[in-house]
């Protein structure tokens, strides 16, 4: 495509910035809502510039919230989210990458059939067992805490299968001459094995992450108790208040808080994302 | 540095698939041993078996007097050097060197003084801080070298260690092994399936067929004097000529041994002027005149006949396509074969 063609140059400009317009134009709406005063989305004409109360609202949701919906201050429900989709997603990694390490590096008595057990349970989504799963929460007593939320959902069929792909291509004759340097199994995975899965790892640790930090039927099953709130169905709680009007200003300013920490996230570990999307290192 | 001793290895997969049918083979201290042989022919697994990454169906190996059949490689002390070089890609140079020693809790300042060393002998030194990736092919062949030189183990074992590098760099870095290996004594076992590799590095040469020893012996002790009919083929390039007895009886009263069906003839035996020894001689046709420097390769169609045969000849011999030549061979150069036991006759 090295064709110098002004008018095609303008076209395909118009259509990718049509294309960021529309995406954004939502977003972009939200931050302005989230900056304005209570009733000011009510009145009937939508403002498209920032209001002056960005401070002011913010500030009241992180550290009071609205009360008469029953949900916490914010900062609260951001350490809860911050915590299950931390540990959600370093749990499912150290886990299935320790699972997929057994699966093809030793041989074992029903290793295959291991394997398929791991992979058809990629075809029960969470909302197909969820009631099963409450009941064995429950009955752990796990309700209302922080193990009843990461638990159920640390196992994780998707990157167990990923790491397996990854160490399939791994070849043999590197853990043979391993071996041969005198690299026990377990040394052979600290040493080689876990530096050669740096970056599926980072691409891994984001798209899990936001997997938790998205998580919106399972927390609102699991806890009652506000303290154990997340900030997505928190914000749920937020918008549905019963007797009056939504107070759009403070959700909006929580739904910008709550996306903040997976776009950092990405931003932030976007060079080794891609990085292990695409390259593999060997 | 160490005797490698293997007697009665069996090699029968878990398919039930026999690679190696009881071998035994006695490698003295010091021994540069090329094991030889086309593709399947179970070289490699005779190397595993050394090195300990392939369990021992049945028979004993030791090293150094020591079996070591259930000893883990690392335990074996035997190095390695993989074809494709197994260098670990997140390492640079030097922590490639040093993972071995390392792994066998070696001094700081032992591993610093070896590593500085195997890089000094193999020229690696400028590269010492680069990941492999880095490199071309003919420097990781010199850290995967590095690799094992350090470790100071009793034996190297080499699996087709340059069969990834171009034709001319191939070359070289086959002398510098030699080299290498002269200069440190290691008894070492190097498996190809190049036979010009095979000749020129071995001390001794071990030509495998189908999981079995066809022969042992000195490379050129080989190429004169082939004790089977593979090994004939085998060793020397263009292979041996094959010409049926019978065809032979008829251009002159030969005296082979009881049994001979079939005559080997080396391609550069093959005289175009009749030598004064006593020789038989034989007339084809040139079909093909294929100058290849040095010499010249005729492939010619013998008379009546009609067999195919090869002669190297001295560069720019005069003769062309399509011209009628008499062979001449002395009867010293003949090889003469059975064809049903597949063994030499004489």
């Amino acid at each position: 495509m090295i064709e110098n063609r002004p008018f095609l140059a303008f076209l395909t400009h118009l259509v990718l910035i049509l294309g960021v317009v529309i995406v954004v134009f939502p977003v972009y709406l939200a931050f302005v809502a989230s900056t304005h005063g209570s009733g000011d989305f009510m009145r009937g004409l939508v403002p498209l510039l920032p209001g002056p109360h960005l401070v002011e609202n913010y500030g009241f949701m992180l550290n009071e919230g609205i009360s008469t919906a029953g949900a916490p201050p914010l900062s609260i429900m951001l350490l809860n989210s911050l915590v299950m989709a931390v540990s959600i997603a370093v749990g499912k990694i150290a886990i299935s990458i320790l699972s997929a390490y057994a699966i093809v590096f030793f041989k074992f008595p029903l290793r295959l059939l291991a394997f398929w057990i791991i992979f058809i349970t990629l075809m029960l989504p969470v909302e197909v067992r969820i009631i099963p799963t409450f009941k064995v929460v429950a009955d752990l007593g796990m309700l209302n805490s922080y193990p009843g939320l990461i638990i159920p959902l640390i196992a994780s069929a998707t990157a167990t299968f990923l790491f397996r792909q990854f160490f399939l291509t791994v070849p043999d004759e590197l853990m043979e001459a391993a071996r041969v340097d005198g690299a026990g199994p377990m040394k052979f995975f600290r040493d080689i094995l876990l530096p050669l899965s740096r970056t599926n790892i980072a691409a891994l640790f984001v798209i899990l992450f936001i997997y938790g930090w998205v998580q919106y039927l399972w927390p609102l099953l699991v806890t009652t108790d506000s303290r154990y709130y997340t900030v997505v169905m928190g914000i749920k709680r937020l918008a549905a208040t019963a007797d009056a009007e939504p107070q759009w200003n403070f959700v909006m300013a929580a739904v910008i808080l709550a996306m903040l920490p997976p776009v950092l996230v990405v931003i932030l570990m976007q060079r080794l994302f891609v990085k292990g999307l695409v390259e593999t290192e060997k | 540095m160490a005797s490698i001793d293997i007697a009665g290895v069996k090699k029968v997969y878990a398919g039930g698939v026999t690679a190696i049918h009881s071998l035994d083979l006695a490698i003295p201290d010091g021994e540069l041993v090329v094991l030889v042989g086309p593709s399947g022919c179970g070289k490699s697994t005779l190397l595993r078996m050394i090195a300990g990454l392939e369990a021992i169906t049945e028979g004993t190996i030791a090293i150094d007097g020591t079996v070591v059949n259930t000893r883990e490689p690392a335990e074996r002390d035997i190095a390695m050097v993989f074809q494709n070089y197994a260098l670990y890609p997140h390492m640079t140079v030097r922590g490639n060197l040093e993972y071995g020693l390392k792994n066998r809790g070696t001094p700081r300042d032992e591993i610093d003084r070896r590593v500085a060393e195997a890089a000094r002998i193999l020229e690696i030194e400028p590269f010492l801080d680069r990941r492999p990736r880095q490199l071309s092919g003919g420097q990781r062949q010199r850290v995967a070298m590095g690799r094992a030189i350090v470790r100071q183990p009793k034996a190297f074992l080499f699996d087709e260690p340059l069969s990834n590098l171009d034709a001319k760099l191939r070359g070289q870095m086959r002398i510098e092994i030699k080299r290498l290996q002269r200069n440190l004594a290691t008894t070492s076992v190097y498996v190809t399936h190049d036979q010009l590799e095979a000749m020129t590095l071995a001390d001794r040469l071990v030509v495998m067929n189908a999981g079995r020893i066809e022969q042992v012996g000195a490379p050129l002790a080989l190429y004169e004097r082939p004790e089977t009919l593979f090994v004939a083929g085998f060793i020397g390039s263009p292979p041996m000529n094959l010409i049926d007895i019978g065809y032979l009886r008829d251009k002159g009263a030969l005296a082979l041994p009881e049994g001979t069906d079939l005559v080997g003839i080396r391609p550069d035996t093959i005289h175009l002027a009749p030598p004064e020894a006593p020789h038989v001689t034989l007339t084809a046709t040139v079909e093909l005149y294929e100058p290849i420097g040095g010499e010249t390769h005729l492939h010619m169609r013998l008379a009546d006949s009609g067999q195919l045969i090869i002669a190297a000849v001295p560069a720019r011999t005069a003769t062309r396509e399509g011209a009628q030549v008499s062979l001449h061979v002395g009867l010293a150069d003949l090889h003469p074969f059975n064809k049903e036991t597949g063994r030499r006759t004489d």
